[in-house]
Order: C-alpha cells, then structure tokens, then sequence
C-alpha cells in the first residue's frame, strides 16, 4: 500500500525498522496531492514554493520521527502564511509558533507546509466560507466536508494527509471528521494550549486531532496536550499516556444516551446507525440507558450569543493597522470600515454583527448575561449525567454531509447543523467522533463519545473498542 | 448666585515593574519605536495574555495604602473600542468587580484636614503613543501593555486647589510605595478631571464637564480654575451647559470642546474569556498590609514625636519619602540631645540650596557627616550662621568636607578677646560720636559699632564677644 | 425581540463596518430570524444559576514578573500593511 495510505502508528512502525523513509512518505502524500487535490481542495495553497523548502528538512528523529502534520490555517506557523482563510489575513505570516506547533515540532514532528481549508475564522460548518472556495467531501465531490476544520478532515479522508490538526469551537473538529468518515477529538477545555490558535471565541475553542483511527489520535492528543505558562486557560494537570487506554475491554461500563438528542430532525439513516454503534458497545459488555440533558434545546441559541460575542471582540483587532489587508482609504474611519468590509466574508459580517449586538447597550442582559446563566445550566446537565455515567454516546451531526450550496444562504439551518456538537463546547468536556456507519448515498456518519472533563481516556478505551471490533475505520474514498 | 465647585479625579498610573502588564516585554524602553513589543502586545492573531504578578502585588499595596477594600473576587473584563493606539481594539481592563474600592486619602489643603474618598481602585494595561505628522499618523506600541492603575476619587473635591493637594499628597503615598515614577511630565502619572457647579447649597450634581490632557499638577489646577469662570459665567448669564469633554491647551491657559462628533460610547465590556478570575483571600490581604512601609502621616506623626518638631516641620520632611529617609538620617546623626537646630538646618537652608537647584533634598550632593560636622562648628561658634550658609553651599558645590572650607577661607571666628581687642580699641577711637550717642543711650549705637569691628575682621569677628568688649571699653572710659 | 434596520446599521458602526443597502436589508431580516429563534431562552428561569464567564474552576494564573526578549522594529513591523521608518501609519488623525 502507498505511504500515504496508512495510519500515523503503521507509519512510525516502519520508519523505526527502516522500511520507509521520511521522504517515501513525502512522496506518496505530494504524488496524492498532485493527483486528487483539483477535486478535493483541502488545500487552497498548493501553488506555493513551501514543499521545496521542506525536502531538505526531512529526518526522522523524537518520537514523531519526522512525521508531517497537516495543520489548520488558524494556527500560527513561523514561516508559513497563517490566514484564517481571510482575505482581511491575507499575507501574515506569524513571528511564532503555537504552542501546539513547537510541542509537535519537539517531539519530531514536520509541519507540513500546506496549510488546510476551512471555514473563514472557522465561521462555518461546510468550508464553504473560505475566501480561497470551498473544500469537496472525498467521498462525494457534490457534498460538503463539513466544517469548519473541512480541509484538514478532507486531507485525512483522502490519504492527501498521514494526520491533521483542526480546531473546534462548536463541532469544527467532530462534525467534518463524522462528514468524512475519519476520526476527530475535541480535547477538554484547558487540555491544549490555545497559544498560537488564532481565536474565534476564547472560552470555547480547542485544538484537537483529526486522524484516520483511534490510535493516532491517542498518540497525537497526547504530543498537543499539556499545561502552557502563555494559556492562562491551560490546566496544570498531567498528560497520561492514553495509547495505554487502547486495547482495554469495555463491560460494565456505564454509557447514557440523550434522550433529547433522538428526536425530530434527526435522520433516519443517521439515527439506525448510532442505534447500530449503541448496539455493538452494548454486545462488548457496556450497560446502556437513557440519560436526559434537560437544557439540551438551548445549547445552539446560547452557543450564537457567547460564540459571537467573544468573536466580535476578538476580530476586532482586524483593522489593517499592524497585519494583513488594508483598504485605500482617506481618513481613519474610513480605513476601518473599508478594510473591515472588504477584509471579512458574509458569514464574519454576520457574527461580529450579531455578537456586537449581543454585547452592546441595553441588550447585554438579555442576550449575553442570560446567555452565560443557561451556560451554567447545560454544564449542570453534563455534572449531573457524569455522575450516573462513565460516558455519552449520541449522534456527531444530524444528518450526514449535505450538497456544497444547499445551506448556504440558510444560516439558522446550517447553525443548526451543530445541534449535537455545541453542548460539548460550551460544557468545556472532551468528545470525540468516531466512524460508525455509511448512508445509502455512500457518505460516511459519525458517533460521537463524550466523557467528563479531563477524561479523555475513558473516551479512547471506548472509542478503541468500537474500532476494533468493527470495520468502518478501514472504508476509503474511490477518488 | 454663589456655586459650589464639585470635582472628581481620575488617575491613571504607570507601575514601575519590570515587564508589562500581559506579556515579558520590558518596560524601561529607550527612544526606538517599537522596539520593546512582542506578539502579545502586538495583539497579534492567537496571543494570549498572563497577567504579572509583581503588577498584582503592587496593585494590592496601592490599594491598601488609601484603605480601599480589596475584593475577594476580581476579574478582567474588555472594554472594546477602536482607536490606533490599541494593538487588541479592546483594553483589557476592570468593570462590575474592580480589585478594590472605598477609600479614602486624608489631605491637607489650607492648613484644614479633609478627607477625600476613593471610589476604586483597578487594574488595567497602557496603550501605544500616537505621533501626528504631516500625512499620516505613526504607531509605537512600546508603551502598550504597560500595567496601568486607575485611581478614581469620589466629587469630593471643592476647589482647584484642593484638587491640587489631593495628587501632590496621592503622588507622595505613591511614592512611599515605591510602584510608580509618578512623573506626570512623563506621563508615568495621568490626571483626567471632573468638574460641575451646583448652587450653593443644593446637593444634586450640575453638569458635568469631563477635562483631558493636563500634564502638570499645575495644569490641573489651571485647567480647574479656567472652567470654574467659565461655567460660573455661563452660570450667570443664565446659559446652559452641555455635557462634553474639554482638552486643556496649557500655552494658551484655556480648554476647548473636543471636535470629535458627538457619539455616545458604548465600550461593551465583558468578562475577558482568556483570564483566569483572582480570587484574594484574607490572609494575603493581611499580610500584604503588614508588609506596607510606613505612610507619610504615620511618619510626621513619628517625627512629631520622636523629634520633637512642629506638625508643620515634620509635614515638610516628609514630603517625601526619599527626603524623609535623607532627613531622619541627618536627625540621627546629629549628636546633640535637641534635635531642633538640625531640624531647623534640612528645612532652612538646605531646602533652599535643593529649591534653587531644582532639586530634591536627598539629591542634593552633600554627605550627611560633613553636614553634622558643619552644624557643630557653627554649634560651638566656631563659625557664624552666616558663613556656614556659604560653607555649605560650597560644600555641595564642590563636595568637600566643611572643615577645609572653613580653613581655607579663614573663617573660623575671632573669640579670643584678647586678638578682638585691638580692632576695638581702634573703632571706639575712630567713632566717637556714636560712642557718646551710645553712652547717651542710644542702643542701635551699639549695632553700628559691632558692624564696624566685624568689617574690619572680614566678619571673622565673633560679634557676641566683640559686643561685650564694646560695652565694657566704653563702661571702663 | 426584534431588531431594526437602524439598529443593524448602528451596531455596524460600533464594529467599524459598512453595509451596502441590499446588503443591510438582507442581514437585518436574517439576524431578525436568529434573534427569534434565540428568543426561546427568555422562556427559562435563570435566577438560581450563576453566569458561567469561565468555564473551568481556574483561579489567579500568573507569570512571574522577568523580562524576555522582543521582537526587533523590523519583525514588529514586517507584516505592516504601512509603515514609516519603525513606525505603523495610519491615515492622519484629526483632533
């Protein structure tokens, strides 16, 4: 099989034993590249002079021996353009690296140098809001990858990537990875350093793995993970080892499903297969019951007030003053709002508008300050229902992925696409998607494991024994 | 109608730690733009910022030191606005839960004891410098980040001049602390003000006017005063005031209307998401408070009692805390029992040689032991007052001891009566009209006389003792 | 709650940006739709829960007070979209 077919941990094998090189492995990804990416466009720079610069780099050292990571273009790379997929971004290229980026480089890992599509500022759930176009589903070109981690989800499903890192604020880790029938972590709040990721609404996002199975993405949580002295947010809390999770047996242990999650608006075919996945873990020895989330319904209204709020503050700093696109202008004013509504997209222009709204005089109260108090609510649901259950298991999204264009002047509808996911952010606890199953139309459907804060191992153990004793993992695009 | 004068003061204050409030730049940048910046204060896209804890502990002091009430649990909201100066578009500062509030700074202003209150006091960071050319305007972020504290007294403050004693006494506790330069001329110090004028007698508040960019103690008081005419004007001629803010222009001495258009800010503060909330316990307050120096009023107070020295003496020692520490130092060093004399030397004559030096006392370049040894030969009346003025002036001029001044200028007094003689007995012969009108019982006679032999000895002349000779030469004739 | 054109466009000022008309009138319909649909929390009781600022238990995270290098003007500066010798440029600002 070509190199750029296997997993993370096949790989690390052979490099270690010298069947492979570094550079095999450069090859079949660049030759995957050349050959799928006009389809798949995960990656809107291909034209770049990146790869040469990256040949010479190539050894196999640290426990990554070389590996290349694929990374999100919200994450600041030193030397590499890191742009949001913004025109107001355009040409920035950070003086540092993330936190993320210098721990991957550390343990050996290459950056590789084509950064992934997404979503601009990760505003969307499809990558179709990239100033550089839309990314396109593996498994079906017509279809979205779901986003807005849609490039680096769509590079792993495609073999144009060994492994990818995303981020995720309300499910732009979990929802492209169910999309595009790989495997996606949204690690606990405070697990990853946010240093470095470019921030769409501080208190919600997460750095996570996008990876072809389980394992890697144990291994790859666990070179990210760690306490940062620059993350007020990171948590001094020890990173186990969670490859020491795999392998483990699951009986006896307690999964809940949301009653609130299955009901109108689900899929049907969606539904049958997580019912399916819920099945299987009960056949391994877990004992399965019904858990009820009373304040599940207000997670996507809460989600648009915090989300945006936060976000209108932090793009504030867009202005076309020390970095990125600046408009023509006369006068001051006019120099911010040229550049602003030049430089963001539809999608930002909505969101900075609305989180404004959210925070601005006479309103804060209702929208924002309430929207805080239900925050506290739907965290006390997850308090509640870890204290009965060793995990959640529901649903990534509701529907599998739809066609490039069908939500795209409907942004209720597509907000909506985020319905399962959401809660997860704004609880702060890890969750991770996990393929379990392919519609009639042959695209792939997520399940999704949640588990209390800091217990991302409990999350690998069942997520392992789902893999292992099934075969959805293994499926690959025909492209 | 008579109007009451109302004013509250806003100051900002630079802490003197080490790096800035949110990342480890270091603060003591040189004259190079942007040179002292990093990604965070940059706010470059993904920084995120840790607050210093050196800013914190000093916060807490400032607050502690003005009696405010530390609260439990503080937290750093975003007060968002766009202005260039402003890397984020937002100033990470503190809203609904200040770090501290309710205290309170006791002044003196006309000889009267006033107590002024402290609304709160809280943390936030510094902006850029903003430099207006010709076409364009110019950013430099080094001075963004730095940590800030904003001091905001209650309307207590009833005229210019009280609001002038409010920050010369604010700045002094300040500076007791050792957290800030306090250096309005550099901007370490900023002073926004409030002013409104009721009727006398009423206790609603008139309208308010908000004044900006006073760089002086000073130019506060002037700029208060400018906008008490001015609205007592307006007053009486029985025209409204609007609601607005002034900027002082101190060249030409008056303020103006900000030009900008009228546009209600609405800063949308919220909590900043990327910081952790402080949560201050009692311990950590309590010993903090132990650990606080000794405040300017404790310190007159000691100096009353210790020294023996007047309420005003010792408000003028310390003044400062540096001048204080100079003092106390020289007190002690004095041998003698009464400690007056000394006193009387640090607020007399050395406090004019620093004035006309522009300078403080302990800057002045003068070593306390040559400063005792001065005031021991004019103790003995080996030297007269007059001439250790001059001893001492050429003593920080030139930083040589007392003793080889004296020698060298052969100014030890004349007190042997023997040596004194003579030149007597040679003034007496060439006066003899003031002689009789001495003896006829004019006693300025005597002056004259006394002035006389000190001319003839170069002033060398202990005049005590050239007196007694005088009165007794001419009693013996 | 409902949310007027005026209000879009204000709210658009505050964020330092212009809207073109068709381009208000699209956003003030489709923000007026997510507002209604955000509605729905005034419905529940939140007078016993505490607004969840920060979502984790983190408490006086603080850096110790030692300075680190900077940045040189010239990697300040290298992403300005104007610049003047070791200066950012703005458009002049009238006071």
């Amino acid at each position: 099989m070509e190199a750029n077919r296997l997993t993370a941990h096949e790989l690390l094998g052979a490099l270690k034993e010298k069947r492979l090189s570094p550079k095999d492995i450069d090859e079949a990804i660049y030759a995957r590249i050349g050959k799928i990416d006009s389809k798949v466009r995960a990656y809107p720079r291909t034209g770049n002079s990146g790869k040469e610069a990256d040949e010479k780099a190539v050894g196999c050292a640290g426990p990554l021996c070389g590996l290349p990571v694929t990374v999100k273009d919200n994450i600041c790379t030193t030397g590499l353009a890191t742009e949001c997929c913004s025109r107001i971004l355009s040409g920035f290229y950070p003086p540092y690296d993330a936190t993320v980026i210098a721990k991957l480089k550390s343990a050996g890992a290459r950056i590789f140098p084509w950064k992934a599509n997404m979503d601009e500022f990760a505003f969307g759930s499809s990558t179709e809001n990239s100033c550089f176009g839309p990314t396109c589903n593996p498994w079906n070109t017509a279809f979205v990858p779901g986003g807005s981690s849609g490039g680096s989800a769509a590079a792993v499903a495609g073999d144009e990537a060994i492994w990818a890192l995303g981020s995720d604020t309300g499910g732009s880790i979990r929802q492209p990875a169910s999309f595009c029938g790989v495997v996606g972590l949204k690690p606990t709040y405070g697990r990853v350093s946010r240093f470095g990721l470019v921030a769409f609404a501080s208190s919600l996002d997460q750095i996570g793995p996008i990876t072809k199975d389980v394992e890697d993405s144990a291994i790859l949580t666990g070179a990210i993970s760690g306490y940062d002295p620059n993350d007020s947010t990171s948590v001094d809390y020890p990173v186990p080892d969670y490859t020491k999770s795999l392998g483990m047996d699951i009986k006896g242990l307690r999964i809940g499903m949301p009653k609130e999650y299955f009901v109108e608006g689900l899929d049907e075919q969606v539904k049958l297969s997580v019912k399916e996945a819920a099945g299987k873990l009960e056949s391994l020895g877990a004992c399965l019951k019904e858990v009820s989330l009373p304040h599940a319904q207000y997670a996507v209204p809460v989600y648009y007030i915090i989300a945006t709020a936060e976000a209108s503050s932090n793009l504030a700093r867009f202005d076309g003053v020390k970095y990125g696109y600046r408009a023509p202008s006369e006068s001051l004013m006019d120099m911010y709002k040229k550049t602003r509504s030049k430089g963001f997209g539809e999608e930002a222009k909505r969101r900075i508008i609305l989180g404004t709204f959210a925070l601005s005089h006479g309103y804060y109260d209702a929208y924002y300050l309430r929207a805080l108090k239900v925050r506290t609510l739907i965290k006390k649901d997850f308090d509640t229902a870890f204290g009965d259950f060793d995990c959640i298991i529901a649903p990534t999204s509701p529907t599998p992925a739809f066609r490039i264009g069908e939500k795209a002047s409907d942004p209720l509808k597509m907000y909506l696409s985020d319905i399962y996911t959401i809660s997860v952010n704004l609880a702060g606890i890890p969750a991770i998607s996990i393929p379990c199953g392919f519609t009639r139309e042959g695209l792939p459907v997520g399940l999704q494991v949640m588990a209390k804060p800091f217990n991302e191992e409990m999350i690998f153990r069942v997520a392992h024994a789902f893999e292992r004793n099934t075969e959805w993992h293994k499926a690959r695009p025909q492209l | 109608m008579k109007y009451q004068t109302v004013i509250g003061l806003e100051v900002h204050l630079q802490l003197n730690t080490r790096t800035k409030a949110f990342c480890s730049c270091p603060t003591d940048f040189g004259r190079t733009p942007n040179s002292c910046v990093c990604p965070v204060c940059l706010g470059m896209p993904g920084t995120l910022p840790v607050y210093n804890k050196e800013a914190l502990g000093y916060a807490i002091k400032v607050a502690l030191a003005f009696s405010c009430k530390i609260q439990e649990r503080t937290k750093f909201d975003r007060k968002n606005y766009f202005y260039p100066d402003l890397p984020k578009n937002y100033q990470i500062s503190q809203y609904d839960l200040p770090l501290s509030r309710n205290g309170h700074l006791d002044i003196s202003s006309g000889g009267n004891e006033k107590r002024i209150g402290i609304t709160r006091i809280h943390l936030e960071e510094d902006a850029g410098k903003l430099i207006h050319g010709d076409k364009e305007s110019m950013v430099d972020f080094n001075r963004a980040g730095v940590p800030l504290l904003e001091i905001v007294s209650e309307p207590d403050l009833n005229s210019p001049q009280e609001a002038f004693d409010y920050l010369t006494n604010l700045k002094n506790v300040i500076e007791y602390l050792d957290v800030s330069d306090c250096d309005m001329e550099k901007g370490s110090l900023r002073c926004d003000a409030n002013i409104s004028l009721r009727p006398e007698g009423s206790s609603g508040l008139g309208v308010k006017t908000e004044l900006k960019n006073m760089n002086s103690f000073k130019g506060v008081k002037d700029a208060l005063s400018y906008e008490v005419a001015r609205q007592t004007g307006l007053l009486e001629a029985g025209e409204k005031l609007a609601q607005e803010t002034r900027l002082w222009d101190a060249e030409k001495g008056v303020t103006s209307s900000m030009r900008t258009k009228e546009e209600a800010n609405d800063y949308r503060y919220f909590p900043d998401p990327d910081l952790s909330v402080f949560v201050i316990g009692r311990e950590t307050v309590s010993l903090a408070a132990s650990r606080l120096p000794e405040l300017p009023k404790e310190k007159a107070g000691r100096f009353m009692r210790d020294y023996g020295i007047s309420a005003y003496e010792a408000g003028i020692l310390t003044a400062s805390r540096k001048g204080a520490d100079f003092s106390e130092e020289c007190i002690k060093l004095y041998p003698e029992k009464d400690k007056k004399s000394m006193v009387n030397w640090l607020i007399g004559p050395l406090l004019s040689e620093a004035n006309a030096r522009k300078r403080s006392l302990h800057e002045l370049k003068i070593d306390k032991d040559e400063l005792v040894n001065l005031l021991a030969f004019v103790d003995n009346q080996s030297i007269s007052h007059l001439s250790a003025k001059s001893v001492l002036t050429q003593m920080i001029d030139s930083g040589r001891p007392a003793s080889e001044i004296i020698k060298e200028n052969n100014m030890l007094q004349i007190s042997d009566a023997g040596e004194l003689e003579s030149m007597v007995c040679q003034i007496i012969a060439e006066n003899e009209k003031t002689v009789n009108s001495f003896k006829s019982g004019k006693t300025n006679a005597l002056m004259f006389l006394v002035g006389q032999v000190m001319k003839k000895s170069s002033g060398k002349a202990n005049p005590k003792i050239v007196g007694d000779l005088i009165r007794r030469k001419i009693g013996d004739a | 709650m409902s949310i007027d054109k005026e209000t879009v466009q204000h709210v658009a000022h505050l964020a330092r940006m212009e809207l073109e008309s068709g381009e208000l009138e699209k956003l003030s319909s489709q923000l007026q739709e997510i507002l209604v649909f955000i509605d729905k929390l005034s419905l529940l009781d939140v007078k016993e829960a505490e607004p969840a600022s920060h979502i984790l238990p983190l408490s006086n995270v603080l850096r110790e007070d030692s300075p680190k290098e900077c940045l040189t003007p010239e990697e300040a500066l290298r992403n300005a979209p104007a610049k003047d010798g070791n200066f950012f440029t703005v458009p002049k600002i009238i006071e």
